[in-house]
C-alpha cells in the first residue's frame, strides 16, 4: 500500500466541541493503516496539549492523556505553531508531550509538503 | 483525478454540505471521479431520512442520495459519530452505508485529492 503523508491539523479547544475528541479517534485509525501521520497544534488547539487538564465538572472524559500514548502507535511527529502558543501565554513547558515548535512560515511549509491535510 | 470529500458539519445549520455536495457536482461535470464522501462529526446527519425541509428549500439529505443514484458517489457515514447522534441503518436515507473511520483514511490514500468542508 502506498504511505501518504497525512496531516492533522487541529485547531479547537479540547473541551467546549467535539472536534479534539474525534480528531483523535481519526488519528488512532490512521496509525493503523501505516501512514505517515504528523499532529499540528494551532489556534485553540494548542489547549489540546496543556498539562492538568480536569473536565471532570463537565462530566466529560479526560482525553488528553490520549495524546501521551500516541508514540506507540508510532505517531511521533507534533507540531505547535509559535505564534498560537505565545499568544496564549503557553510555554513547551505547559504541554504534555514532546513536540516541535514552528513559526507559522514554517508551518506553512510543511503543509505544503502533505499529500492529505484533515482540519478539525 | 479521483477526490475523496470530508463533510463534517451537519446540513442546513453549515454552508459545509451545500458547498460539498456543489463541489462534487463539478468535479463530476468537469470528468472527475468523486471517490467517496465521507461524513464525520455532525455531518452523519446529512444521512437521515426523517430530513423535511420546508417545500421551497433544498432537499441536502435527498440530493446526496441523488448523487450516488446518478453517478454512484460512495456515500460513507462514520459508525461511531453516528451511534453517538442517533443515526443508525433504520433511520439511514437511500445511498448512504455506515461503515467505520478506515473508509476516511482509505479515501485519503486512495484519492488524488482530498478536501475538506467543516465549519
Amino acid at each position: 500500500m502506498a504511505v501518504k503523508k497525512f496531516m492533522f491539523v487541529n485547531r479547537k479547544a479540547p473541551f467546549g466541541t467535539i472536534y479534539a475528541l474525534e480528531s483523535l479517534e481519526v488519528v488512532l485509525i490512521a496509525a493503523t493503516f501505516d501512514q505517515d501521520v504528523s499532529l499540528v497544534f494551532l489556534d485553540d488547539g494548542v489547549y489540546e496539549i496543556v498539562k492538568g487538564q480536569n473536565p471532570k465538572g463537565l462530566g466529560i472524559k479526560n482525553h488528553s492523556p490520549t495524546y501521551r500514548a500516541l508514540d506507540g502507535y508510532d505517531v511521533e511527529k507534533l507540531y505547535v505553531e509559535r505564534e498560537s502558543m505565545e499568544a496564549r501565554g503557553l510555554t513547551e513547558a505547559d504541554l504534555l508531550v514532546p513536540v516541535e515548535v514552528l513559526s507559522s512560515a514554517e508551518m506553512a511549509d510543511l503543509m505544503a509538503e502533505q499529500d492529505v491535510v484533515l482540519s478539525f | 483525478m479521483k477526490f475523496g470529500l470530508l463533510v463534517s458539519e451537519g446540513p442546513y445549520t453549515h454552508q459545509a454540505s451545500d458547498t460539498a455536495y456543489q463541489f462534487a457536482v463539478a468535479v463530476i461535470a468537469k470528468g472527475h471521479e468523486v471517490q467517496r464522501v465521507f461524513f464525520y462529526h455532525d455531518g452523519v446527519y446529512n444521512a437521515t431520512r426523517l430530513t423535511e425541509p420546508p417545500q421551497d428549500d433544498r432537499h441536502v439529505v435527498n440530493r446526496w442520495a441523488a448523487l450516488k443514484a446518478e453517478h454512484d458517489v460512495d456515500l460513507v457515514v462514520c459508525v461511531a459519530a453516528a451511534l453517538r447522534r442517533g443515526i443508525k441503518d433504520e433511520v439511514l436515507a437511500p445511498g448512504f452505508r455506515i461503515s467505520g473511520l478506515g473508509q476516511l483514511v482509505d479515501s485519503g490514500i486512495k484519492a488524488d485529492r482530498f478536501v475538506t468542508f467543516g465549519d
